[in-house]
């Protein structure tokens, strides 16, 4: 008699390959969950996943706004992953996001009827500010009172919007707008420099790219970037070390924040070109999918972006084939995060299948 | 503004009802938060409570099948989250996080059919005693039963973390999990039980808004509710009597902004809005400034994987 034995072992170390490896278990398992999801629904599961992954980049344009949607998640991955590296908690990038675009779209209005070649670069610089000034308040609460980053940073999301609505209802909304909650067009000099004609990407593909290039610098090539991964692994170790543990908090807090609030800048001066309720769809809270799915490396981060912004392209081409609602995108990004958590599981034990004599157990 | 008597009870009368979803999801996050589990899923299981309590009511018809459902679908829902975090022993933030996006996105793909459909009378009781009693009736009478049941619901759990046996062992887990589990407790089965039981309760409060309050179904209706109730739980620090006092108070807010729009006051509306957002910020920074406030209620160990070697 045969048997099948499972034994589970804790593993002492993790191997590197299946790190990497995990999260495209984790993108497999949900397409499969997709499937059964539509089916369920009474679609074709095989023609509704075409919709969904293979119909919205089967051109030029739909590549386009691939990269479009892929370039603020990977703006923002990149920054979280400096606090998710050292433990901190910061999951209010969609906040600081929000705050961001309010001080670089607010630089932005000041020059509405001017041009010149400064202003981007100063929208972009205010914005980047703004973030980082948004992403202080949790890091010096934290450093300073002791208080949760988590729902700090969370609470500052509503407040931040709240700040927006306030702002482009009243006293920035446009004055020959017919009451619409939106402010005036930024002037040419204030947006974001076309890539290709008839295409919507723009010129800040190249700020989420140059982040990335830098932040794999600074993570792996400097002693800060020592530090935040030594105070990740062990904060005991990191004092013992004598690193400055509160200045390192403000520090990726603030790498954070300036990274959400170019990402913020890049909408507004971007796709938007002005300021509006909606200036974005969630990035900031799907920016921590994607930070995890990348594996909190910067190169896993850009494939991680590009395959998230993908969910939200599919959302909308089976909302418009299948009549599903939008939110659909949310369901796959909710799926893909479940499962390459759960697919964790494989790196911190090894999973024995054992093939056992039952009759050798008897004696 | 009109300032009558009658008017001040009918104001109160609808605050309280404002007030229902966030006591109920509150409630329930705070023992599962007890137990030493941090669930961000809040919101994410109450949109599925809402969606699964309206669709429910329609196809059965039966109001109470779609409030039992809603619950059981709320558990159901809070099963992944438990699964994830106490058995794969993953990070409670992320799953919880993930747990609320894949539950507004599931929710408004089930809802797809029930948009714009009507919904339907909820009983109220003692609706006669509502009419006849000037002041008080307004407050006291004239709700579902699912009010009631809320605002005895802080009691209750008050007396069940404090006085029995059980509430003690949440309670113990939570505080210190491998002291527990070497008195002989199963600290996951516990937990595994508040994130069910939590699960339960943020289900019901989504029931509550699209079979009672607001009687229909709108895709992503619970409009952040479930962050505030999770607010709620860190703003009466971990006390359920001051969950119920908190949810009022937030309650009252969004009550009173509707009015303030109403009668054209100065104070920006969003500020209002944002008020409870700031007060949950402030008073964090209070409670966390003082180690012996903090050490008194809160789970010492909340949002903390818990692992037994076998």
């Amino acid at each position: 008699m045969e048997d099948l034995l499972i034994k589970i072992e804790k593993r002492n170390d993790v191997p590197t390959t299946l790190y990497f490896f995990t999260p495209f278990i984790a993108i497999i398992l949900t397409i499969i969950g997709g499937g059964i999801i539509f089916y369920t629904l009474g679609f074709n599961p095989i023609e509704a996943l075409k919709f969904y992954f293979i119909t919205p980049i089967s051109n030029l344009y739909g590549f386009s706004e691939l990269l479009l949607k892929a370039t603020p998640l990977c703006l923002i991955a990149i920054g979280l992953s400096f606090c998710f590296k050292s433990n901190n908690w910061n999951i209010g990038a969609e906040g600081q996001l929000t705050f961001g675009a309010i001080v670089g779209g607010g630089v932005a209005l000041l020059f509405y009827n001017q041009e010149g070649f400064y202003i981007l670069p100063l929208i972009i610089i205010a914005g980047a500010i703004g973030g980082m000034i948004f992403a202080l308040i949790p890091a010096i609460l934290k450093t300073y009172f002791n208080t949760n980053e988590i729902l700090v940073s969370l609470m500052l999301v509503y407040v931040s919007k709240l700040i927006l609505d306030y702002l482009v209802v009243g006293p920035w909304s446009n004055p020959e707008g017919f009451n619409f909650p939106e402010t005036r067009q930024f002037s040419d000099s204030a947006r974001m420099p076309l890539l290709f004609e008839g295409l919507r990407i723009h010129a800040g593909i190249f700020i989420a790219l140059a982040a990335v290039f830098v932040s794999w610098f600074v993570l792996y090539k400097t002693y800060l970037g020592f530090q935040i991964k030594v105070s990740g692994l062990s904060l005991k170790t990191a004092k013992y070390a004598g690193f400055k543990g509160k200045t390192m908090i403000l520090i990726v807090f603030m790498i954070s924040g300036a990274c959400a609030g170019m990402a913020g800048v890049g909408e507004i001066t971007g796709p938007i070109g002005q300021l509006h309720r909606m200036i974005s769809p969630d990035y900031g809270f799907t920016a921590i999918i994607v930070a995890f799915l990348g594996r909190l490396n910067p190169f896993g981060i850009i494939f991680a972006s590009l395959v998230v912004s993908l969910t939200y392209l599919g959302a909308e081409t089976t909302q418009i084939f299948l009549q599903i609602p939008q939110y659909t995108g949310q369901v796959f990004q909710g799926m893909i995060l479940f499962f390459l958590l759960a697919s964790d599981y494989l790196l911190f034990f090894k999973i024995k299948f054992q093939n056992f004599n039952k009759n050798e157990l008897r004696h | 503004m009109s300032l009558d008597i009658s008017f001040i009870g009918v104001l109160i009368g609808s605050i309280m009802a404002s007030s229902v979803p966030l006591i109920l999801a509150a409630s329930g996050e705070l023992i599962t938060e007890r137990s030493g589990v941090l669930n961000l899923g809040v919101e994410g299981m109450m949109i599925i409570g809402a969606i699964s309590g309206f669709a429910l009511m329609v196809i059965t018809d039966n109001l109470f099948i779609a409030i039992i459902g809603s619950m059981l679908s709320g558990v159901i829902i809070s099963l992944i989250f438990g699964f994830l975090t106490q058995s794969l022993l993953t990070n409670h933030v992320a799953t919880g996080l993930a747990l609320t996006i894949f539950g507004i996105g599931l929710s408004a793909m089930l809802g797809k059919n029930f948009v714009g459909i009507p919904g339907k009378d909820f009983p109220i009781l003692f609706s006669s005693l509502r009419e006849s009693i000037p002041f008080f009736g307004p407050i006291l009478f004239g709700h579902s039963i699912v009010l009631y049941f809320a605002f005895a619901l802080p009691f209750l759990t008050n007396y069940f973390l404090k006085k029995t046996k059980l509430g003690l062992v949440v309670r113990a887990v939570g505080d210190s999990p491998v002291s527990a589990s070497n008195q002989g407790i199963n600290v996951i089965l516990v937990r595994y039980c508040c994130i069910l039981y939590g699960g339960g309760m943020c289900g019901l409060a989504g029931a509550y808004l699209s079979l009672i309050y607001t009687p229909q179904w709108i895709e992503n209706m619970t409009a952040g509710r479930g962050w505030i109730a999770l607010a709620l739980v860190v703003f009466a620090t971990w006390s359920p009597i001051k969950v119920l006092i908190g949810a009022i108070i937030f309650g009252g807010i969004s009550i009173l902004q509707l009015h303030m729009q109403a009668v054209g006051f100065r104070i920006p509306v969003q500020f209002l809005i944002a008020l409870p957002y700031l007060m949950t910020i402030i008073v964090l920074v209070v409670i966390s400034r003082d180690s012996r406030k903090i050490k008194l209620n809160t789970p010492t160990s909340l949002g903390r994987i818990f692992y037994k070697e076998k």
